[in-house]
């Protein structure tokens, strides 16, 4: 079990590789650019795998916490703090080294917080948000469960239409790059930023995330609270029985996925240098169940690429105008012909599903 | 606030809570039928707005409302056999994610036919400023067919419900299933006949609602799910207290608009949502006893 892993990880790896050199021979780099934000849609699809496979509860509102992540690391990065220096929050930062100042185009300073400390900050939000969410509307279960997480990701996506502070309708740009490594010596600063010579660069940085996002995922369920969380999908009563404490799993898987969510959203927003409230919208939520149900919810690795895959294909403009609908059309059929997930299809199986489903 | 504010505000709520009630009442007959919350109950009510909208360059107004229910009928029909006859008792997650994927379906289909601008049928009677006085407040003419509307809709199928034939079936059908078979009832063409029954009331209510509220090709998913509020408020399956249950949700949707921007007024349905779903989840008026039966 462990090896399989093991090598379908080096595998994954040795494939990115690969695609970086296949668009270097042809000459075909702008394809990085497309591949390293599906990279981070990814994080969001993996994590949401994870509570709907394994935890078995499904959630309409991840686009919300995406857009907890990305919105706030933008508004905490972008909006001046210059005139509010001598009020207590400001100075507090201040004296954590979190602020930062900078000039802006007509040379006034600019004093915004660090984008790791708007970083940790977002992330931190988003969980305790999930947190607070997640306790009483983890008791619910099936319909109701989906339409108080649909409901959760209305709400998000209202305020932020809503509030002149997240940007209204226009959302938030200029966000700048958010620097992991200052420059050292010869090497250039190791940000992320959607410049074009920092491409490859983010490329790796975005699938180095995904990758690492997706070991813990697969120890952690390949650990005891993971066949808690098996349990747990196949009847709740049943591990309940078995002395596992099913409220506080479910939250805790609820909690991760959050922060995955919001760590693509904080990624994504500072790699494409803005954001605006479509990423809240109830379609993009619905998106992210889309991609988790293609893939087949108890597996990860075909959650991931298809998850990915498609995400690439809808970012390429490959769908056109029909992009929404082809997700929804994916959802039905997949669901319809093939709930296990794409990849499990025996087309012999499906074949005489369908010919019985005609008879009848 | 003054007593003639008071009442403005009241018949507003009033007008949007029966709307919001007959969308309730669609989630209901569904539910009670097949045990699935059909979450493409509000693009029915724009495919009613929308087609009748287009039908009316070809025919008067009654004939075009008749004709949008017709054909949301239609469709409603056409969706429950292509996608869900067929299914053998599929999980509530796979249901879930079935009816949303027809959401969007509708939703996309209507944005490619009818673009991204927003229409509206012209007032049945008279026309924008035309109002006429109860008392002290000015309401539009278009207000009592919206209440007109819904209150025969309510009636209608009460009726149909309790006194024909057909109405007695679907009742068996969703009381006990196996029971409803064995005496011969064929309950999957009543699971259609539910599909076509709400997408016929949804349809209804988005035409009489067109001239006030405007129809777009998104407008169906805030009332889904401010129907839904409705539904839950009242007890899932319960369509008499749907109706107080919506006309509740109006009012103070309504009163709320006196208080907190505009902007925010959908979040304030769905927060109401939220909080009865965490402290009485089976509805004002429904027994918990009969909720914890019932399989979500």
């Amino acid at each position: 079990m462990k090896q399989r892993k093991n090598r379908a990880l080096a595998a994954l790896c040795l494939l990115v590789v690969c695609i970086h050199l296949v668009t270097v021979l042809t000459g075909s780099q702008y394809y990085l650019t497309q591949l390293t934000m599906a990279a981070y849609y990814g994080l969001v699809i993996i994590g949401l795998g994870t509570l709907m496979g394994y935890a078995g509860q499904i959630s309409i509102g991840h686009a919300g916490f995406f857009a907890i992540g990305g919105y706030l690391s933008a508004a905490l990065t972008t909006r001046n703090l210059a005139s509010f220096q001598g009020d207590w929050p400001v100075r507090w930062l201040d004296a954590l080294k979190m602020l930062k100042t900078t000039q802006d185009l007509s040379g006034d300073q600019l004093l915004t917080v660090a984008p790791w400390a708007a970083c940790l900050c977002a992330v931190a939000a988003a969980a305790l948000i999930a947190l607070i969410i997640g306790i009483p509307v983890l008791k619910l279960k099936g319909h109701y469960l989906a339409m108080a997480t649909l409901g959760f990701g209305t709400i998000i996506y209202r305020i932020l239409l809503a509030s002149p502070y997240f940007g209204e309708a226009d959302g938030i740009s200029e966000v700048p790059g958010f620097t992991l490594l200052p420059a050292l010596g010869g090497l250039g600063p190791i940000m992320i930023s959607g410049d074009a010579d920092l491409r490859v660069l983010n490329y790796y940085l975005a699938w180095g995330v995904l990758i690492a996002g997706m070991v813990l995922l697969l120890n952690l369920i390949g650990a005891r609270v993971g066949r808690a969380l098996r349990s747990l999908h196949s009847s709740e009563d049943a591990a309940e029985a078995c002395g596992i404490d099913t409220a506080r799993f479910k939250l805790r898987v609820f909690v991760l996925s959050a922060v995955y969510a919001a760590i693509g959203g904080v990624l994504l927003t500072h790699f494409n240098g803005g954001i605006g409230p479509s990423e809240a919208s109830v379609m993009k939520s619905v998106r992210y169940v889309a991609l988790v149900a293609v893939g087949g919810m108890t597996h990860l690795w075909g959650t991931l690429l298809m998850g990915v895959g498609l995400t690439f294909l809808s970012l390429r403009g490959v769908f056109g105008t029909f992009d929404d609908a082809v997700f929804g059309m994916i959802l039905i059929l997949v669901m319809l012909f093939a709930p296990e997930g794409i990849l499990s299809l025996r087309l012999k199986l499906v074949v005489q599903r369908i010919v019985q489903g005609v008879r009848s | 606030m003054s007593l003639d504010l008071f009442f403005q505000y009241l018949f507003a709520g009033i007008t949007y809570g029966s709307i919001y009630a007959i969308v309730a009442i669609g989630f209901n007959i569904i539910y009670n039928a097949t045990g699935i919350i059909n979450f493409a109950q509000g693009e029915f009510v724009m495919l009613g707005g929308m087609i009748s909208i287009s039908l009316l360059q070809f025919m008067p107004l009654p004939y075009a409302i008749a004709g949008a229910v017709a054909i949301t009928m239609a469709i409603g029909a056409l969706i429950e056999i292509l996608f869900i006859r067929w299914l053998d008792s599929p999980s509530v997650l796979r249901m879930i994610i079935i009816t949303i994927g027809i959401s969007i379906l509708l939703r996309e289909s209507a944005l490619h036919i009818w673009g991204e601008s927003i229409r509206s049928l012209p007032y049945f009677y008279g026309n924008e400023i035309t109002t006429f006085s109860l008392g002290s407040v000015h309401l539009s003419p278009q207000v009592l067919w919206v209440i007109t509307a819904c209150a025969v809709m309510v009636c209608g199928l009460s009726v149909f419900f309790k006194g024909t034939p057909l109405g007695r079936e679907m009742r068996a059908c969703a009381a006990n299933r196996t029971a409803a078979i064995l005496c011969g009832i064929n309950t999957r063409n009543m699971v259609t006949l539910s599909f076509m029954l709400s997408a016929g009331i949804g349809a209804l209510a988005g035409c009489v609602m067109s001239p006030i509220t405007y129809t777009q090709y998104d407008s169906g998913t805030s009332l889904a799910i401010k129907g839904f509020t409705v539904a839950i408020l009242g007890g899932l399956g319960n369509s008499m207290a749907a109706v107080t249950a919506g006309i509740l949700l109006g009012i103070l949707e309504a009163f709320s608009v006196s208080v907190v921007p505009l902007a925010f007024q959908d979040a304030i349905s769905i927060t109401i949502l939220l909080i009865i779903l965490f402290i009485k989840p089976h509805g004002l008026f429904g027994s918990s006893e009969a909720a914890r039966l019932k399989d979500f």
